[in-house]
């Protein structure tokens, strides 16, 4: 081996970053998020659905705000029919908020874990009560 | 030819992955145990080549001289196209992994009007080579919030500057379409420069497709077929931390994603994409040009037998005197 020292320095620096993420994780419990359901207007709900289907809301809801918003501010349209026929008010305080009132056990949860801050709170509310 | 085949090969990659989860359900092969083996292959590959490298015995100086090099003192050495000393290598090795430079030197000759032969600098292959580098870091370094908990702080200023067009919902990030544009342009110079694509190999096409796949996939599960996140990251947070689970309803297009990039790192030690290591092992460019200064040795010279003149003369003096031939010694 002909300058053996710098090379397995160069190596283990190599390897060491790409096995970091497990030393970083070891020993830590996965904090698998909980979204809590638990707000008044949820609890009063006869059939606990979202707007669409939970499966969908977990992967999608993101595009569906983006639709929402600009179906209201470009088109003036502000009713959204969901696949299953209800209708709902496209708004982020006064529909998504009103049921998930818990911003911080609810959105809060997953969105640390996936580690996106959504920047919509530095103008809208995070719920009707705290507005009042 | 070569570029239809390299483009076949990975779409059938992809069809191998979307049909494997699709049809025969084989998330945990494709979730946990390629990208384990994927790994695997890729890490002892790529130190099994740099031992390799680095037994293979430089024994004279032979880096690339592109400047003056350091003479009498009234002269100017040009001290990073020309190192004589450790730190002038470690300057020019920096500019080379950081910045191309040696690619931004990249001359073309013309024949114009005249007839008046021109030299100018093309830069593009810099500019594409270094923006699609570059963004593959990025987006490399971005996709940690998957592999973390808690994530560091970092990734999320990376990522906010990345995003700060705020187009949409998922936001764009700017890293991940550059890559696509950028691996796109090095692909379409191949294709439209006859005398580049007369040298282009299948080996040539084949990771660039890849990596385009791989893009791809990565920009259509952000933006438009849209994954479950939280389940991913419970299958890489798994994978990161060797339990590895498979989370029920993650669509296939993550797998595709998935088992292209474990098609990619199993492909680095066998392609030229391991340039990533050879770059730092060519003694072209980390050698410092001292050959006038400092005396090296072949490390493999075995001790040869002489016979010196004086052991010659030793042996036949007397006959030598006898023929009348001078001698040093009487
Ligand atoms: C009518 C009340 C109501 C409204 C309005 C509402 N949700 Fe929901 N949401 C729920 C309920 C109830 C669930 C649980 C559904 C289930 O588990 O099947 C839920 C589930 C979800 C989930 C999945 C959570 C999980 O645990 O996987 C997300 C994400 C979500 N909602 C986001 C939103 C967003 C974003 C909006 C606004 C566009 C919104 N919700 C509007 C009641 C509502
Ligand atoms: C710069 C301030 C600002 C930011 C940031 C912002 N919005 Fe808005 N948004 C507005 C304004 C102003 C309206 C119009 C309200 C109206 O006309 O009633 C609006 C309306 C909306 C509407 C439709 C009407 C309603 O009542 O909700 C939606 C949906 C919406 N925004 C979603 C979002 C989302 C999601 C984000 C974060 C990604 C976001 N907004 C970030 C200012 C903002
Ligand atoms: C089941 C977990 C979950 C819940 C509950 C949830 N989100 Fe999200 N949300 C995510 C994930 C994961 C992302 C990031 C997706 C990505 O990076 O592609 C995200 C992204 C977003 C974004 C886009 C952010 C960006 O900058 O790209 C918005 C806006 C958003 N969520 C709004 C909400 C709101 C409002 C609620 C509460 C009513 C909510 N989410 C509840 C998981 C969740
Ligand atoms: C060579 C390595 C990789 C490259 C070049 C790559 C490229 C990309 C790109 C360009 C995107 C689009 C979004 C963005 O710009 O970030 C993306 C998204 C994504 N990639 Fe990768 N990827 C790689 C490895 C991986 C690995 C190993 C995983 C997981 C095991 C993964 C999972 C994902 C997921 C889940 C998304 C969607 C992110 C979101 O919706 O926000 N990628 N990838």
């Amino acid at each position: 081996m002909y300058n053996g020292g710098k090379i397995i320095v160069g190596i283990a620096i190599f390897v060491g970053l790409f096995v970091f993420p497990i030393f970083y994780n070891m020993g830590k419990p996965s904090a698998m998020p909980e979204p809590k359901l638990d707000t008044p207007v949820i609890n009063q709900l006869d059939e606990k659905r979202c707007v669409e289907s939970a499966d969908y809301m977990r992967a999608n809801h993101m595009q569906l705000l983006d639709e929402w918003r600009d179906s209201v501010l470009r088109d003036g349209n502000f009713v959204y029919e969901s696949s299953n026929g209800k209708k709902y008010v496209m708004s982020l305080q006064n529909t998504c908020m009103h049921c998930h009132s818990n911003k911080k056990e609810f959105c809060d949860s997953c969105h640390t874990y996936a580690n996106v801050k959504p920047y919509c709170w530095s103008c809208h509310l995070e719920s009707k009560e705290k507005a009042l | 030819m070569n570029a239809i085949l390299s483009l076949f090969a990975v779409i059938g990659l992809a069809l191998i992955a979307f049909i494997g989860v699709k049809v025969a359900h084989l998330e945990f092969l494709f979730g946990t145990a390629i990208p384990y083996i994927a790994l695997a292959v890729f890490l002892i590959g790529v130190i099994s080549r740099v031992l390799k490298w680095g037994r293979t015995p430089v024994p004279f100086r032979i880096p690339t001289t592109c400047g003056q090099q350091q003479s009498l003192p009234w002269i100017k050495q040009s001290k990073l196209d020309n190192p004589s000393t450790g730190a002038g290598v470690i300057g020019r090795m920096f500019l080379e992994v950081f910045l191309f430079r040696s690619l931004f030197s990249n001359t073309k000759f013309e024949l114009r009007e005249g007839p008046k032969l021109a030299y100018s600098s093309t830069r593009w292959l810099w500019l594409g080579g270094l923006a699609f580098h570059w963004t593959f870091f990025v987006v490399l370094i971005r996709h940690l919030r998957l592999f973390t908990e808690p994530v560091p702080g970092f990734l999320h200023s990376i990522e906010a500057l990345d995003g700060f067009l705020q187009v949409g919902i998922p936001g764009v990030l700017i890293s991940g379409v550059v890559l696509l544009f950028a691996a796109t342009y090095l692909f379409l110079r191949r294709v439209f420069i006859p005398s580049v694509r007369y040298i282009s190999l299948a080996a040539d096409y084949f990771p660039l497709f890849l990596i385009m796949g791989v893009a791809l996939s990565g920009i259509l599960m952000r933006y438009v077929v849209r994954v479950d996140i939280v389940s991913v990251k419970m299958l890489t947070m798994g994978l990161a931390s060797l339990s590895p689970v498979v989370p029920e309803g993650i669509s296939a297009i993550f797998y595709v994603h998935l088992f292209l990039v474990s098609a990619l790192f199993a492909y680095i030690p066998y392609s030229k994409i391991m340039h990533l290591g050879g770059v730092f092992l060519s003694p072209t460019r980390n050698l410092a040009n001292n050959s006038r200064m400092v005396r090296h040795i072949n490390p493999w010279n075995y001790p040869v037998e002489v016979h010196t003149y004086e052991e010659y003369e030793n042996d036949f003096r007397e006959k030598m005197k006898k023929a009348g031939l001078p001698v040093e010694k009487e």
